[in-house]
């Protein structure tokens, strides 16, 4: 599975908009590149990511080859109550990921 | 008429001399805004992504004994501080000049007893990534004596030695042609201190010899297979050519 | 008696004006079809939307990009969708991105890869109905989609 790291604040006061953002090792490959023995490398990208926070989605992305590989995102999101937030995602060869990350909210 | 004499050879003997450029510079300071900024923002920077997997190996058990690399050598940021400013060197273990990735893979196969890690495979770049940048902003600072001596001169006689098809040496770009343009990139001055970095062109992580390979490639030289011994001879001078500049591994490069 | 040289000259001009394509008015605007399938053919209006890109990025690769929409991302009205376009990639379509008020901010930001210089444009769809967009211009040094090692 690849490696995603997740960051968010240490902690956030309820109905504070926060940053996520999410790194994921992943080559991307757009499917243009070629092997040694000439053949084209066959396309596969994460091609579609979704953030649930407490089980809720809060963001979806639909990704395609244009997105750099190891794609790197950031996001917003309002803090409600402590608990997770949890990305999964799919490429194109049906590999799925998954990585959590834990919200501390006060107030 | 002697005294004539005695200072041209003298005069000679400076211009062939290894020297330093002056003033030091590390390839981050002939980067782009952009790149500049990803390499500092330690989350954003995708040579982390490699640092990240490196420490996870670090706590991984291997080989028949079911050791990780934490088992012997603890928290990597206290025992791993300082060792890549170290390194290439012949140390009190191995028979020959190692660079770092020599080194973890000495002891994959000496004290874990484990399967090596292929060179510039992703999990020999983890570690490696992920020892190395325990030495951050720590400067660069190698033995060239005793032992190293052969070594660092014939890396020097490499670093000076035009190859290829375009009849080229590192020193007739990184020497007398850094911060001029090449088409589009700006030269640097070439060191090493920042690997392995993570390279935009590459869309991956990468060793310095990885990087020497796509400079032989680009003047058409014949690239020497990884682990060779002219790469790390050459690894251990360009060291010494930038000693004192700090680790900044993982760099982020164009 | 025209010269060979006059003769020639004529021949040139009718077999190139020949071979003009009928519908140059149709060789147009390649975010056209882009838009019409985001939008449904609704109207797009500008403003709101702020794309922010480097003018110049030296490795196509991987180029920052930055999308945000001036939005209260309220439930009354906020930003549903934003998707950015591609000039002269070879997949037109970069990424669409699904907001909720739950977003409290329309602020995007990720790395793209880019077929050469190019203008790239962002298009937000809000819970009104309405599409907003903003274009921008890169020069690329190096272009991703090319095989480097």
């Amino acid at each position: 599975m690849s490696l995603a790291r997740i960051q968010v604040p240490a902690s956030a006061k309820r109905g504070e908009v926060i940053e996520v953002r999410i790194a994921i090792q992943h080559a991307m490959e757009a499917g243009f590149r070629y092997d040694n023995n000439g053949r084209t490398i066959p396309k596969n990208v994460i091609n579609t990511l979704v953030a649930r926070y407490n089980g809720t989605e809060v963001f979806r992305a639909e990704l395609g080859s244009g997105i750099s590989a190891n794609p790197y995102l950031q996001f917003f999101m309002t803090a409600e109550a402590s608990g997770d937030i949890e990305f999964s995602w799919v490429d194109d060869a049906g590999e799925r990921g998954s990585e959590r990350a834990a919200i501390v909210v006060v107030g | 008429m002697t005294a004539c004499l005695l200072a041209i050879v003298i005069l000679a003997a400076c211009s062939t001399q290894a020297a330093q450029p002056v003033p030091l510079k590390s390839g981050v300071e002939f980067a782009s805004a952009d790149v500049r900024s990803l390499q500092q923002d330690d989350f954003a920077n995708p040579g982390m992504l490699w640092v990240t997997r490196g420490a996870k190996l670090w706590l991984e058990p291997a080989g028949s004994d079911g050791k990780a690399c934490g088992t012997c050598h603890g928290d990597a940021n206290r025992s791993m501080k300082g060792v890549a400013s170290r390194y290439p060197r012949i140390d009190s273990v191995s028979t020959g000049l190692i660079n770092l990735e020599g080194r973890i893979q000495q002891c994959r196969e000496r004290r874990q007893h484990a399967p090596l890690m292929a060179y510039e495979s992703d999990e020999l770049l983890a570690l490696t990534a992920y020892v190395a940048s325990q030495s951050r902003g720590i400067p660069v600072n190698v033995e060239i004596d005793g032992s190293h001596r052969a070594h660092f001169e014939r890396g020097r006689a490499m670093y000076y030695q035009r190859v290829g098809q375009m009849n080229l040496a590192c020193t007739n770009c990184h020497d007398a042609n850094w911060s001029k343009k090449l088409g589009a990139e700006t030269i640097s001055q070439g060191h090493g201190n920042a690997y392995p970095i993570y390279r935009l062109e590459w869309q991956a992580a990468g060793s310095l010899q990885r990087r020497f390979r796509s400079c032989l490639s680009g003047v058409r030289a014949e690239m020497f297979p990884y682990g060779a011994a002219e790469y790390l001879d050459l690894e251990l001078y360009l060291a010494w050519r930038g000693q004192g500049l700090a680790i900044e591994t993982p760099g982020v490069r164009r | 008696m025209p010269t060979r040289r006059q003769f020639v000259h004529a021949a040139g001009t009718l077999a190139a004006a020949s071979l003009l394509p009928l519908d140059v008015a149709a060789q147009s605007d390649p975010f056209a079809p882009l838009i019409a399938d985001f939008t449904g053919g609704a109207p797009i209006k500008q403003g709101r939307v702020t794309l922010d890109i480097p003018e110049l990025a030296d490795n196509g690769n991987a180029v920052p990009l930055r999308v945000s929409v001036e939005n209260d991302m309220s439930s009354a009205s906020h930003v549903q969708r934003i998707t950015i376009l591609s000039e002269k990639n070879p997949r037109p379509v970069i990424g669409t991105f699904h907001l909720t008020p739950r977003n409290g901010r329309a602020l995007i930001s990720t790395r793209i890869r880019l077929n050469g210089a190019q203008r790239l444009m962002a298009i937000a769809q809000l819970s009104d109905g309405t599409y907003w967009s903003a274009s921008a211009d890169v020069i690329v040094t190096s272009s991703a989609c090319w095989d480097e090692s």
